[in-house]
């Protein structure tokens, strides 16, 4: 297989607390930042910025205060005039992009890793914004290989660079590390444990990369998102009229084929897929997405070749 | 009161109330009590009084545990006689207002029965909470409950603690009785939970109807765990949490903790050991809401109330 030649990444960002309830990343944040204190700048083999993304809403243990912070990164957002009263978040989100970024510029950090909870039962699932992004990838393909404890699954959102509003578009390469099912405003030491692994081999990675590892390229099992599904509804007062079916809730990345069900209704009915293409639901009943109107996400499995790769000597 | 039989004779449960959002993001009984609100047909039965009430609408709306302060803390005696100024925290006026339209609390004119419908993030199945070892209507109902789910199965938490009970929202009815149910995160409705909360008060309201029609219930045993201590997360001097609820107790509400068993997993990987002398029962164990209250799990004892015969008095 041909061999890409890549530049090292020189820094990396391990952000937690984007969301300020999804507890694990802001723990691991924590105790990250313990060790460095501790041990020193020569904790880690390479250099990593510790990043506590939004303190307001962690110190309230709320997912934001006036706006969601992890949809604050667009290129509007982050060059609008900002006032003491414009939304914490967006003040934040232009602050970490002075931090990080600045986004698109040469200088931006090379990786930023943003960890999150969910209350779907998702495992771990490494999300990127492209299909891409080899080195991004070859670190999804390698905790593939080396997490065994729970399903390590790929989801490629693919939008458009220049469209993306989310945390890790600000950095060079990125992705969230999404880790449940967790409730939000607990931390659980299974999913804490998961997390911090996934934290530590991505930065093992990188190492390895940069001191001159061969990283062979190949397949890699991914999930593309198509769309999203709405909860039924009282057509008039807009509350909900049905609950996830027992036999979809926790089955996140499942195989829905036409005739399988989807809700329950209050009043006993099966509500049912009724659509012919076989697709995966995820992010099956997460907390914060009732008010986003969004009962689960669905996506198509694909499967992405990506080139073996080493870094570029100077 | 006994008669010679020894079948204590009860007054009839009139007036029976049943309370959603006492909690703003505990799912189940919001959503149920809205719905029985539309349509109140499922909660109907013969000559009883029911009332599906929201208890904390604005917490409600907003889907938080609470406003300003947790209304399940807030029916102390203090606050409900406390006077009607301005800047009283939302949840101490609304359980004043509370206190009127269902109490007051302590007197004859006060509701029969308050059930009170939770959720928690811990693994506590079907959980029903008592505030009394004497309350026999209770009791007897409770027993009638559990007989009813098996083989699904329903807890019964006694929290009759001096320190640890604590004044609830439904205390202000004469027979005070919790539903909680979990594992459910917040703000999620989980359509399991849902229904088994449903079924509890299913059979609930149909003990309510039988004993208000002159059935009488013979006496009985009922497995209760009941409150014996709260444990914090160990924490630093700043009042950060240090350590985690261990794997191996993450879960395990209701299951036998014994000296030298895992208890906290620290940031760093130590592992903290439980230390009492004997076996306790923990439950409420990661329970989100309790962080703030420094309390990781409960531990209980097993214990078994006995309850005599029940009967409706004749009037």
């Amino acid at each position: 297989m041909a061999l890409l030649f890549l530049p090292a990444l020189a820094r990396m960002a391990v952000c937690g607390g984007t969301h300020g309830n999804e507890l694990s990343g802001v723990y691991v944040v924590q105790e990250m930042e313990r060790q460095r204190k501790e041990k020193g700048e020569g904790v880690w083999p390479i250099p990593v910025t510790t990043v506590l993304s939004n303190p307001r809403a962690v110190k309230e243990c709320r997912r934001y205060i006036d706006t969601d912070m992890n949809r604050c990164f667009s290129r509007d957002t982050l060059s609008s005039p900002v006032t003491d009263s414009s939304p914490y978040e967006v003040r934040r989100a232009q602050e970490l992009n002075n931090l990080l970024g600045l986004k698109g510029s040469t200088d931006s950090t090379d990786m930023i890793c943003d960890l999150h909870n969910t209350t779907s039962n998702m495992g771990l699932t490494l999300i990127l914004c492209t299909s891409s992004d080899w080195v991004t990838l070859h670190i999804c393909k390698y905790l593939q290989t080396k997490i065994t404890k729970v399903p390590v699954r790929v989801l490629v959102l693919d939008f458009p660079i220049s469209d993306a509003y989310n945390l890790e578009s600000v950095s060079k390469h990125g992705f969230t590390l999404e880790v449940g099912p967790q409730p939000h405003g607990v931390v659980r030491a299974d999913i804490y444990i998961i997390m911090k692994e996934a934290v530590d081999l991505t930065i093992d990675w990188i190492h390895k990369f940069n001191s001159g590892t061969v990283f062979e390229g190949g397949d890699v099992e991914a999930f593309k998102f198509i769309k999203s599904v709405d909860y039924p509804r009282d057509p008039e007062t807009r509350t909900l009229t049905a609950a996830i079916h027992p036999q979809l809730q926790d089955r996140d990345f499942c195989l829905l084929k036409r005739g399988d069900p989807l809700f329950f209704t209050f009043s006993g009915e099966t509500v049912k897929y009724e659509e012919e293409e076989t697709l995966h639901p995820f992010f099956i009943n997460e907390a914060a997405y009732y008010e986003k109107g969004i009962a689960f996400h669905l996506a198509k499995k694909l499967t992405l070749t990506i080139p073996t790769v080493q870094v570029q000597k100077d | 009161m006994s008669s010679r039989t020894n079948i204590s004779c009860l007054q009839e449960a009139a007036r029976v109330a049943i309370f959603g959002g006492t909690h703003g993001n505990e799912m189940s009984g919001i959503t149920l009590v809205n719905m029985w609100i539309q349509n109140s047909a499922e909660i109907e039965r013969n000559g009883l009084l029911i009332k599906p009430f929201i208890s904390n609408p604005r917490a409600v709306e907003k889907c938080s545990r609470y406003i300003d302060t947790d209304l399940n803390r807030a029916f102390t005696p203090e606050n409900l006689s406390a006077p009607d100024v301005e800047g009283l925290p939302y949840e101490v006026q609304r359980a004043k207002e509370i206190n009127r339209m269902f109490g007051p609390k302590g007197s004859a004119d006060a509701y029969d029965v308050i059930f009170d419908l939770h959720n928690t993030t811990s693994n506590m199945g079907s959980t029903l909470i008592l505030e009394s070892s004497t309350d026999l209507f209770n009791l007897q109902m409770v027993h009638y409950i559990k007989k009813a789910m098996a083989p699904h199965t329903c807890s019964v938490l006694l929290n009759e603690h001096p320190q640890l009970k604590y004044s609830t929202t439904r205390s202000v009815a004469k027979h005070p009785v919790g539903l909680e149910v979990g594992p459910q995160p917040q703000g999620v409705l989980r359509s399991n939970v849902f229904e088994s909360m449903r079924t509890i008060l299913k059979h609930a309201l149909d003990f309510i109807e039988l004993f208000n029609s002159g059935v009488t219930f013979p006496p009985c045993t009922v497995d209760v765990f009941r409150v014996q201590e709260r444990m914090d997360y160990p924490r630093d001097t700043n009042g950060n949490i240090t350590a985690m609820v261990h794997p191996h107790l993450q879960d395990c509400d209701w299951e036998p903790l014994n000296r030298g068993d895992p208890m906290f997993l620290t940031f760093d990987g130590r592992t903290v050991l439980y230390e009492g002398a004997n076996t306790v029962y923990p439950t409420f164990i990661n329970e989100a809401a309790y962080y703030e209250k420094q309390q990781a799990f409960m531990t209980t004892g097993r214990e078994i109330l006995a309850a005599n015969a029940i009967r409706k008095a004749c009037k």
